[in-house]
């Protein structure tokens, strides 16, 4: 039962083969008996849980369950949940109990689902390994002395080492895809405003966007359905009706035409990578897509104008953290500036405070233009491209990383290298596209992930793609050990 | 364009980020390598080519202007880290 993801444990609740009390216990001992090794989860929250499970049970019992009655999942711990301490990750946030429930939060209690726990992930976001985490690195459950990805990994992590059966996750500038890839889940990113970003915590506003890490598509479905949708509290919330993902997953696809940026093919993509990559696109060829070859020029600047956006309005966004309202502050401050800053030098991590002074120079008077102004020309660009091909074809495919997951310690001390990570995602997010990472073979033993990128609020055929590929091969069922 | 010491000094002075002499050194490496690889873009020819600050161009949508919060009060004052009769308490600003 451990192994099965949203589908097969609500068929179950509903077959009255288990109750949502087993269930959730048979996790939380899961929990105690491997989070010590994988630290993906920041806080356990057991009692609530056992206790949502018991009013799920009732529920069902009464005739009035839905899908997500009594199905335990896992929160990123940058989902604010009234009374459990939200982290974000961060020292800064180690005190921090949220006061409400974010609205992603707040949908998937209504619908029954059981909170298990608040997952690790890179301090505030930002990171590709997991490694820049308060609470330490996340374990890759395929190989503990590698990464999970991140900055969402310790929601893979709980996702492939069978913690939970599906966790919430977001999405900056790969942090759904690029863990999903390393850990070999199903991990999406819904275009920009189709979920609620109220009640998650900030890192660059333009970019954010929450999703899903799960073992499949019809998971991911599932999940999305509850998630999606207009938000008045989020001003960016996009208010277009929401279709039901599940219904449309077994379309054929036949005639589906299938882009393949020739920069995604390029140097630097491993060629083990790229064989199964090209294998996979030829899974896609036999249920009658066809596939052309398109360029995205400019994609090779997405990771430098990312890294001036994302610090640009993580800066203005962390400017919150005060040590006055909410959150760390030093020791005896001498007077108002000596608080302010220690608090927000010992508060910040490393990777933080980094991004905060990037953003605040690409801000600062003299220097706006050439880096600020420039770098939202250049995102420009790099939307155009995406329409231009979006034209041509109906979505685009390649792979979500160069590479499998890479060795703990491998390149903390480089952040350039860090952030190079994400070339193949980074450029999804600017131009706010929806985006799929699905599990598409092993290369030694370990998961590469497609990545599929569709038209704006195209989730429902990104879906529909990666389940059709999920009924065709069994990638996404192969797990760590098995 | 690469940043001097003392221009770290003055970016951490505006980010308000207390900073010590090795770290302020490890940040102008740090900072200088991403300005190098930012500059990468500065390759591009984006004349004429109009700044796109969100993906689709939304204009900040209004509401009523209506009561929707609650009051939340006492469990805000509790999270601060400190608080007392209904103000956050600091250092002394005014002499």
């Amino acid at each position: 039962m451990l192994k099965q993801g949203i589908a097969a444990i609500s068929s179950s609740l509903s077959k009255g083969e288990i109750s949502s009390v087993e269930i959730t216990q048979a996790y939380l001992d899961q929990i105690s008996r491997h989070n010590n090794d994988l630290n993906a989860y920041i806080t356990v929250t057991a009692e609530q849980a056992l206790a949502q499970a018991a009013t799920a049970d009732k529920i069902r019992s009464a005739g009035n369950a839905g899908v997500f009655t009594g199905v335990p999942i896992a929160h990123k711990d940058i989902f604010c949940t009234t009374g459990v301490k939200t982290s974000c990750g961060s020292r800064m946030l180690d005190n921090f109990i949220a006061p409400y429930n974010a609205t992603v939060v707040e949908k998937l209690l209504a619908s029954g689902a059981v909170m298990l726990g608040k997952t690790n992930m890179d301090e505030f976001a930002m990171g590709s390994s997991n490694e820049t985490s308060y609470y330490g690195p996340v374990k890759n459950p395929w190989n503990r002395s590698l990464v999970p990805g991140g900055s969402s990994g310790g929601s893979a992590a709980a996702v492939a080492g069978h913690l939970c059966p599906a966790a919430t996750a977001t999405d900056t500038g790969g942090s759904i895809r690029q863990p999903a890839s390393f850990c070999g889940l199903t991990g999406i990113k819904p275009t920009y405003g189709r979920v609620s970003r109220w009640g998650m915590i900030a890192f660059a506003s333009s970019l954010d966007q929450a999703g899903t890490l799960t073992h499949s598509a019809e998971d991911s479905a599932i999940m999305l359905n509850i998630m999606a949708g207009f938000d008045p509290k989020d001003s960016t919330s996009v208010d277009l009706p929401v279709p039901d993902y599940c219904a449309t997953l077994n379309k054929p696809l036949a005639g589906l035409r299938i882009g393949i940026p020739r920069q995604h093919f390029a140097e630097g993509l491993k060629p083990e990578v790229e064989t199964q990559i090209r294998a996979a696109l030829h899974e896609f060829e036999k249920l009658g897509a066809t596939i052309k070859e398109i360029s995205l020029e400019n994609n090779h600047y997405s990771v430098a104008a990312y890294y001036v956006i994302a610090p640009a309005e993580a800066s203005a966004n962390l400017a919150r953290y005060d040590g006055v309202r909410f959150g760390y502050r030093c020791a005896k401050p001498v007077d108002l500036e000596d608080l302010y800053k220690r608090s927000r030098a010992e508060g910040f991590g490393a990777e933080v405070k980094r991004r905060i002074m990037v953003g605040t120079y690409a801000l600062s008077a003299g220097y706006y233009d050439a880096y600020y102004i420039k770098a939202q020309k250049v995102r420009r660009l790099i939307k155009n491209d995406f329409e231009r091909a979006l034209n041509e074809v109906d979505v685009i495919m390649g792979p979500t990383s160069p590479h499998t997951a890479f060795p703990l310690g491998s390149k903390t001390k480089d952040p350039v290298a860090m952030y190079l990570e994400d070339i193949y995602t980074i450029a999804v997010n600017l131009a706010g596209l929806p985006g799929i990472s699905i599990p598409a073979g092993l290369v030694n033993g370990l998961p590469i992930g497609l990545q599929i990128v569709g038209r704006d609020f195209d989730e429902a055929k990104l879906l529909n793609i990666a389940h059709m590929f999920q009924q065709a091969t069994d990638w996404h069922k192969q797990t760590p050990g098995a | 364009m690469a940043i001097e010491l003392k221009d770290v000094e003055n970016i951490a002075h505006l980010a308000r980020l207390q900073l010590s002499p090795a770290e302020q050194q490890e940040a102008q490496n740090s900072i200088n390598n991403i300005l190098h690889m930012i500059d990468q873009m500065q390759a591009i020819d984006t004349a004429g080519v109009e700044p796109l600050a969100h993906a689709y161009e939304a204009s900040q949508r209004l509401r009523e202007d209506v009561v929707t919060e609650h009051d939340q009060r006492d469990v805000l004052l509790a999270l601060a880290p400190n608080a007392d009769r209904g103000l956050f308490l600091v250092p002394k600003v005014l002499e």
